[in-house]
């Protein structure tokens, strides 16, 4: 069967649902390197290549082993021997004819600079097989994200060191609805005059939106209560009472089925919590140095963020634009879309003041960007750690960093030939109590994670390195797409228990 | 290190280096009936027969996953073909295998890269084979879309499971994603929670109410939903019997077009495209925690998750694993008759959205019999055209009406399960 052309729109679809043309993009124009094709790094390649990113780099110096073949699904064993960046390079790119492919047969060293890749582009990662601390300063200082990832025996590792991300599109997954009750603005206020529910039909009655019914018993209880919300228990009771009582009812004297009203009701908690005045959160984004200082040189991010400040301050009385959404609820067709629509051209309205702020900011902005919003700050590799409990996904941690002191100490590390694993228990734990004694850490390491690591080899068993390579990408894609919240900055899993941790170090 | 590269099916030194760690050395967190040994891998390698169930996004995975965890003897099942939208995740299949069968290709890319291996495919649906064909596997993992189908595999798992024999117990492991959130669940049938015990777990798929979706339709998701539910059977755009194909973009520009035409009527903004086709599924992380469980499971080498783990990456990574726990009377796993409690004047159509509604049943098209005067006979059964239509008047008759006695037995089979499900009907004053 002839295959029809596929465009491109057709093959990402499913992604686009997802992060929509613009994360495309992101995506699309990214260039990321990779050092070292072990198994975890070509399994994260291979998810940046499927969706399509821009182009790959890959710099390793290995030769391909036998073993190396065994655990990676981009190394034949045809290519024992050769260089295994250009190996890992040939089956990775075949993956995606749209993303382009680049290897460098060379070990990173310290010593290189990163100029001799030519790096163009803004987005460039490095992927590194184990911690290196003066790369991760050079790249700290470009503003280049850093993601340390591997896969020692059932253990998982992954640490994000980027200066600063900002995120817009954060999509949250169960953000509160903004819906003004506790203080309408204008439009609202006339339009929940427009209703009399006393006066209705029956019909009409029942499919009145449930948040008319809230504002007008609200409009009872305020003139019955001193202009006070409802705000303990007690007083929330009542207030849904109220609203019981204004159900319909029939002539024996029973109350009719209005689900409209038994979902005001049941709304009533989240419904009447206070406009959020701002967070403190927020507060500190507004109160940032780069939220103060606008030039010709300040980047998107703040310009819109200092917009939203201004119109905090003059023109929300305190409060962020409205979000302009509304939960779906039992009403007629009329009644909602009215109702919807007051909320919406409120926010249009709200976000057009936003933008005459940007104008008057230096730049005029098409977009308008939603209240979600946030900033991740990490720590610089070498910022020393400090913690006080060694339990669970923690001491993994502490058990990557003791075999690494081992590695240093002994150029190899511990357990990897089946005569070793005795003797390397004892020489691993003296770097477990030196990395303790170190950094003043008064924690006791069981001695069985110290037998269980030596056991490890240092091998890197498919399965964990294809859930850490997914985990990954998935991290690298938020991070590219400015879409959804990265993980801030260190993330353990454990394919022991099948548990995960993340910790902020 | 001495090599043998270039000869195609041969082994290699150092092939299962990364495996063996965990196969010959004991260790504190191991299983206690793990015994390392040098004959484990062979075990693996010669013996150890796996079914895959599903060739898409995540049986593409755990293919992969399995045939470099040192499993040979690999079946795959999937009745689907390949469309352009599966290129971007399913990694083993190119553009020039559009349209060809998934476990077909699948299984040809892996066992064309990962020497000695041997997947057998199979081109069909998971009801195509009876209980004889899954006893002949050690473990069964699944990476299916659809909720049905999972129910079906458990049923049958649950089949193979003889109260008398508990090593005739086939582990099932099944993993699921939905957008940035997905979960992993080990199932030992008969032993364990099963996908039934902890059906209201799975959010049942949005379903509007009817009236919503007939007369008042309020999100552009009741427009689209009418035109997919009501306006597509009426209409038969593409013939009789065509059924709505979500992956063919004629079926979706029509129902598309209809659904912005019915948004109009209601001034309703936000038809979009990308509204019309639906949910999409998301790149698998949870497939590898999946094998790594066969593999488990496989070697004894470690104590197996213990049992579900919810994952979510929408801010930062998150999991959560906790222990489900088996329902007393879960129609799947407790072999005791479900209870039902209507009076006798209750019609069937009752009976039926009982089966059809309730949050532990979730029935789709259940089919409905009893044995009356020592005869079996069908009350309702929707899924055969002329078998419908003859039992239909039955459902507006009251149970009493249809001679059913108190204490009675009703037999339902429905797609959730392979094996009917025993009701004990009580009437109630």
């Amino acid at each position: 069967m002839a295959a029809t052309k596929a465009s491109k729109e057709q093959k990402y679809d499913r992604q686009l649902r997802l992060w929509g043309d613009h994360g495309q993009e992101e995506l699309e124009n990214a260039h990321v390197c990779l050092i070292n094709s072990t198994a975890s790094g070509t399994e994260l390649l291979k998810n940046l290549v499927l969706p399509g990113i821009g182009s790959f780099t890959i710099v390793d110096g290995h030769k391909v082993s036998g073993e190396d073949v065994g655990n990676n699904f981009f190394l034949s064993n045809h290519s024992i021997g050769r260089n295994r960046a250009q190996a890992a390079t040939e089956l990775l790119q075949e993956l995606n004819t749209d993303v382009s492919g680049n290897f460098v047969e060379e070990s990173y060293k310290v010593t290189s600079s990163i100029k001799t890749f030519s790096c163009r582009v803004n987005n460039f990662w490095f992927y590194f097989h184990s911690t290196c601390l003066r790369l991760g300063s050079v790249l700290w200082n470009a503003n280049v994200p850093f993601l340390v990832c591997r896969t020692y025996g059932l253990v998982g590792y992954m640490r994000l060191v980027v200066k600063e991300h900002t995120v817009i599109e954060s999509h949250p997954d169960n953000a509160l609805e903004d819906l003004r009750l506790d203080q309408p603005f204008a439009e609202l206020k006339s339009h929940i005059q427009s209703y009399d529910l006393e006066g209705m039909g029956k019909k009409d009655h029942g499919h009145t939106p449930w948040i008319i019914i809230v504002a007008k018993y609200l409009e009872k209880w305020f003139s019955e209560h001193n202009s006070q919300l409802p705000k303990n228990y007690k007083e929330k009771e009542a207030f849904k009472q109220l609203i019981r009582q204004g159900i319909l009812k029939n002539e024996k004297g029973t109350p009719e089925d209005e689900e409209n009203f038994e979902e005001a009701i049941k709304n009533v908690n989240t419904a009447l919590n206070p406009t959020k005045v701002i967070s403190s959160g927020v507060d500190d984004i507004f109160n940032g140095e780069q939220c103060n200082d606008i030039t010709s040189q300040t980047p998107a991010f703040w310009l819109m963020t200092r917009a939203v400040r201004e119109f905090v301050q003059n023109d929300g009385s305190g409060n962020l634009p409205v979000r302009g959404s509304i939960p779906d609820m039992i009403a007629d067709s009329e009644k909602f879309i009215n109702l919807q629509n007051v909320y919406r051209e409120k926010a249009m309205q709200d976000a057009s003041v936003v933008s005459k702020h940007v104008e008057a900011l230096l730049q005029s902005v098409g977009k308008v960007c939603g209240p979600y919003s946030c900033i991740l700050r990490c720590c610089s590799l070498s910022s020393a750690c400090s913690m006080d409990s060694a339990d669970g996904e923690m001491v993994l941690y502490l058990m990557l960093r003791s075999v690494d002191r081992f590695y240093q100490q002994h150029s190899r590390y511990p357990g990897v030939y089946n005569y070793q694993v005795e003797e390397d228990i004892s020489k691993l734990k003296l770097c477990v109590n030196s990395l303790l004694q170190e950094y003043s850490l008064n924690v006791n390491v069981k001695d069985d994670y110290i037998h269980e690591f030596c056991r490890y080899g240092a091998a890197e068993p498919h399965t964990v390195a294809s859930f850490l390579g997914g985990s990954a990408a998935q991290e690298a894609i938020k991070i590219i797409t400015r879409q959804f919240v990265p993980f801030n900055n260190t993330f353990i899993y454990n394919a022991m228990s099948q548990t995960t941790a993340t910790f902020q170090l | 290190m001495v090599v043998d590269g270039g000869r195609d099916g041969g082994e290699w030194d150092g092939r299962w280096n990364h495996i063996n760690m965990f196969l010959e050395r004991p260790g504190p967190f191991t299983h206690p009936d793990f015994e390392p040994s040098t004959e484990s891998l062979q075990f693996l390698l010669d013996t150890c027969k796996i079914l895959v169930i599903g060739a898409g996004g995540l049986g593409c995975e755990l293919l992969k996953d399995l045939a470099l965890s040192g499993f040979r003897h690999i079946h795959v099942v999937d009745m689907d073909t390949i469309d352009v939208s599966n290129l971007n995740r399913q990694f083993l299949f190119r553009l020039k295998d559009v349209g060809r069968p998934k476990a077909d290709i699948a299984a040809d890319f892996i066992n064309g890269r990962i020497p000695g291996c041997n997947v057998v495919p199979h081109f069909k649906k998971i009801q195509d084979f009876d209980e004889s064909f899954y006893r002949q596997f050690h473990i069964i993992v699944c990476g299916l879309d659809s909720i049905i189908a999972r129910r079906w595999m458990n049923g049958i798992t649950l089949m193979s499971y003889g109260v008398l024999d508990p090593s005739s117990i086939i582990p099932l492991i099944d993993g699921g994603t939905e957008g940035f959130k997905g979960n992993a669940r080990v199932i030992f049938p008969g032993m364990t929670a099963c996908i039934d015990c902890t059906l209201e777990l799975y959010p049942p798929q949005i379903n509007f109410p009817m009236c919503t979706i007939a007369s008042m339709p309020r999100l552009p998701e009741h427009c689209v939903e009418y035109v997919r539910m009501l306006l597509w059977p009426k209409e038969k755009p593409f013939g009789d019997g065509v059924g709505l194909d979500a992956d063919d973009p004629e079926h979706i520009q029509w129902v598309y077009q209809k659904s912005q035409e019915r948004a109009a009527e209601f001034s309703i903004t936000g038809i979009t495209y990308r509204l019309t086709q639906g949910e999409n599924t998301h790149s698998a992380i949870l497939n590898s925690a999946c094998a790594t469980e066969v593999f488990k499971i496989a070697s004894s080498a470690y104590i197996p998750l213990n049992n579900y783990m919810v994952f979510n990456d929408v801010d930062g990574l998150y999991t959560y694993t906790f222990e489900a726990e088996r329902k007393e009377n879960c129609s799947a796993c407790s072999q005791v008759p479900q209870d039902l409690y209507f009076s006798p004047s209750a019609k069937l159509q009752e009976v039926l959205d009982y089966l059809t509604e309730n949050a532990s049943l979730q029935m789709k098209s259940p089919a409905i019999t009893a044995t009356l005067e020592g005869k079996n006979k069908t009350l309702y059964l929707q899924t055969v055209a002329s078998i419908e239509q003859r039992t239909r008047p039955n459902l507006s008759k009251s149970l009493k009406e249809l001679g059913l006695l108190d204490g009675q037995e009703l037999a339902v089979a429905d797609v959730t399960t392979p094996q009917t499900v025993l009701f004990k009907l009580s009437f109630t004053s």
